[in-house]
């Protein structure tokens, strides 16, 4: 496939945004700048961002806990992502919803969910009214390996496939739910034979490689589109950090080893990317830095609104709640 | 005015939104050719086609699930669950997306659905098919929860409902379908969050919702006959609940008496009583009185289902153990 430059420094830039936004966060964290957990995306931010570059800006995408890297792999503001995160009044949310809800509804997140699995009907749902109002836009909705064997995840699919909804479901297989291996819980060898029960095509993929990710969305974008229905991709990737910031007692050695986890750092997605770029000569050295030093600079910007944004009025509990009436009476 | 009944004033109210409103469509398990469980979408298939009346997979939890994604994309999902019992399944979508999304996004995602479903019990159809979950619901912030006892309140708190920006849960007592009453005509509504003096009476104020009404409005029978008169409040909206209405009963009454036709613990009624007491306490004779089923799965026995079931004399009995009346 002949990806133009743009759309290749694009996803470079974007999986350097994830990378070190993440960097900042865990950093926030450490030093006790805000509460509550978070979820690295560390290591999987090809999946995210071969798969949301190879959308358009009114399509729709769902994520889950795990949830940094989606909004802004979709064109999210970095700084209302780390207000978020922060509880504070400049987050996407308020700061009502935080790391596990980063919705920015204006580049179409329809929200994320704590539930796993819980977001794979709502991008159904946005897919059924694209196909009702004949509109164009698709859908689509990253869970994990651990979601895949949610029983919503499973109705969700074959409903698609039976009204043949423009619909892309986008499973992240990281390999562990938390500790536990999908290598114990998932009854096939792979994910993505999975879709085969709803009759539909199941793509495995290299979750370390953002033109993979992009090629495979882009056809299965392409079949939505042309209304032939959903599509399953399995993007076969690697969560680097822990399950969750402030889970310090799993000890990684309980459920994988030093061995594997470094085997995998060796497959670090924006590595493969970058030396892809410079070997093919298609970005310079110091366009590479570029993006490196940009990126880190958007990161640390972010890091800085976030701790100057105000903290929500104790009125603010009230607020957001309910929606007007939307319309007259029928 | 015209006599419809239940299930004709709740027809009517989804046609002229279907007619109406092109956003609006409707899902749900056999509502298509069956024309539902208790035949409320009879003829709308012929009438409006398969994409806008859809017969769903049993899958509730994923329909209910994308009906809140149709709705945050743009369009006016409302979705029949074929009995409320089944709503179980789909909590997770009921609360966590429809209730929750909007708040949790800080106000950026709408999520205007109408979720029906017949509701209760007394109709031997035992444990998995009898429950009447409204009352869970109700106390779920996000989500406002209706359920009509008259034809005209059916219509009118349906189009409000189809008006909402929010999801409205619109639990219909399942065993009163074919109840007549006169509706009138033209575009009234009835507004959520409002209750209705059914009965006027200034000597005790009964309060229920749904089933409950024909209870009470038996037991108020019985008392005019003892020349107590009974005033008789329809909740009609659970969530947001309309105290005022009920205080201002007590203020004339000073006695009360809540009806639940759901199990006695924990629900919706027991919420009504405890809010009797903070705020009318001082005007009462006597502790609120409390009538409710029993805390026992729905037996399929006809005469043990009948037993879970509060009956007139047990609302008769607790008035004179509160009130001596």
């Amino acid at each position: 496939m002949n990806i133009p430059k743009d759309k290749l420094m694009l996803m470079l830039e974007r999986m350097w945004l994830i990378r070190n936004f993440e960097l900042k966060v865990i950093e926030a964290h450490k030093t006790g700048e805000f509460a509550g957990g978070a979820h690295p995306y560390i290591g999987e931010e090809a999946v995210a961002v071969g798969a949301c570059i190879a959308m358009r800006d009114t399509d729709y995408i769902a994520g889950n806990h795990r949830s940094h890297g989606h909004p802004i792999a979709k064109g999210a503001s970095l700084n209302k992502a780390m207000a978020e995160i922060f509880g504070r009044r400049d987050g996407y949310c308020k700061g009502k919803g935080g790391s596990m809800h980063l919705a920015d509804f204006s580049v179409g997140i329809l929200g994320e969910s704590g539930i796993v699995g819980s977001s794979v009907p709502i991008a159904t749902g946005a897919a059924l009214a694209s196909k009702l109002q004949k509109k164009d836009f698709v859908s689509a909705v990253f869970f994990g390996d651990g979601a895949s064997n949610q029983g919503a995840c499973h109705e969700s699919m074959n409903l698609a496939s039976v009204w043949k909804l423009p619909v892309i479901f986008i499973c992240e297989n990281n390999q562990y739910a938390v500790t536990t291996s999908y290598k114990s819980t998932v009854a096939v060898e792979h994910v993505s034979d999975r879709a085969s029960a709803y009759n539909m095509p199941g793509v495995l993929v290299d979750g370390q490689d953002c033109i993979a990710m992009y090629e495979a969305m882009t056809e299965a974008v392409r079949r939505a589109r042309a209304g032939e229905g959903p599509t399953l991709l399995e993007g076969l990737t690697y969560r680097f950090e822990e399950h969750s910031l402030g889970l310090g007692k799993i000890r990684r050695s309980e459920y994988r080893t030093e061995d594997e986890i470094n085997s995998w750092r060796k497959r670090d997605p924006i590595v493969i990317h970058e030396d892809r770029l410079l070997k093919s000569e298609i970005a310079s050295q110091a366009e590479v830095q570029h993006v490196r030093d940009h990126t880190e600079k958007l990161s640390m910007e972010a890091l800085e609104f976030a701790r100057k944004s105000p903290w929500p009025e104790v009125s603010e509990l009230f607020e957001d709640m309910w929606a007007d009436k939307t319309m007259p009476i029928p | 005015m015209a006599e419809l009944t239940i299930r004709q004033a709740i027809q009517r109210g989804l046609e002229e939104a279907l007619q109406n409103d092109p956003n609006v469509f409707i899902m749900g398990e056999d509502i298509g050719k069956y024309g539902g469980a208790y035949a409320v979408t009879s003829g709308f298939l012929e009438k409006y086609g398969p994409k806008r009346i859809k017969d769903t997979p049993i899958s509730e939890a994923t329909f209910i699930g994308a009906g809140v994604g149709a709705a945050a994309a743009g369009l006016r999902p409302v979705i029949e669950i074929m009995s409320i019992s089944f709503s179980l399944v789909a909590f997770d979508q009921i609360v966590n997306m429809a209730a929750n999304l909007r708040y949790m996004s800080g106000g950026q995602i709408k999520v205007p659905m109408v979720i029906r479903a017949p509701t209760g019990a007394g109709a031997q159809l035992a444990a998995t098919h009898s429950q009447s979950f409204e009352t869970w619901l109700a106390e779920v912030p996000g989500i406002k929860c209706v359920a009509p006892s008259t034809p005209a309140d059916a219509l009118g708190l349906l189009r409000s409902a189809l008006s909402d920006g929010n999801t409205v849960i619109f639990a219909e007592p399942a065993q009163m379908y074919g109840v007549k009453g006169d509706v009138p005509d033209g575009r009234f509504t009835v507004p959520i969050g409002k209750a209705s003096v059914q009965r006027s009476g200034g000597d005790v104020t009964l309060v229920s919702y749904g089933h409950g009404m024909r209870v009470l409005h038996s037991a108020a029978e019985d008392l005019a006959k003892r020349g107590i008169e009974a005033e008789v409040v329809d909740l009609r909206s659970l969530s947001p609940l309309d105290m005022d209405t009920i205080v201002a009963s007590v203020h004339k009454t000073n006695r009360a008496l809540t009806l639940d036709m759901a199990r006695r613990t924990g629900g919706i009624m027991a919420e009504v009583a405890a809010r009797l007491q903070e705020a009318a306490s001082d005007w009462l004779d006597g502790p609120v009185a409390r009538v409710g089923a029993e805390d026992v799965p729905w037996p399929y026995n006809r005469e043990l289902e009948q037993e879970a079931l509060p009956r007139v004399e047990d609302v008769l009995a607790s008035l004179k153990k509160s009130y001596g009346i």
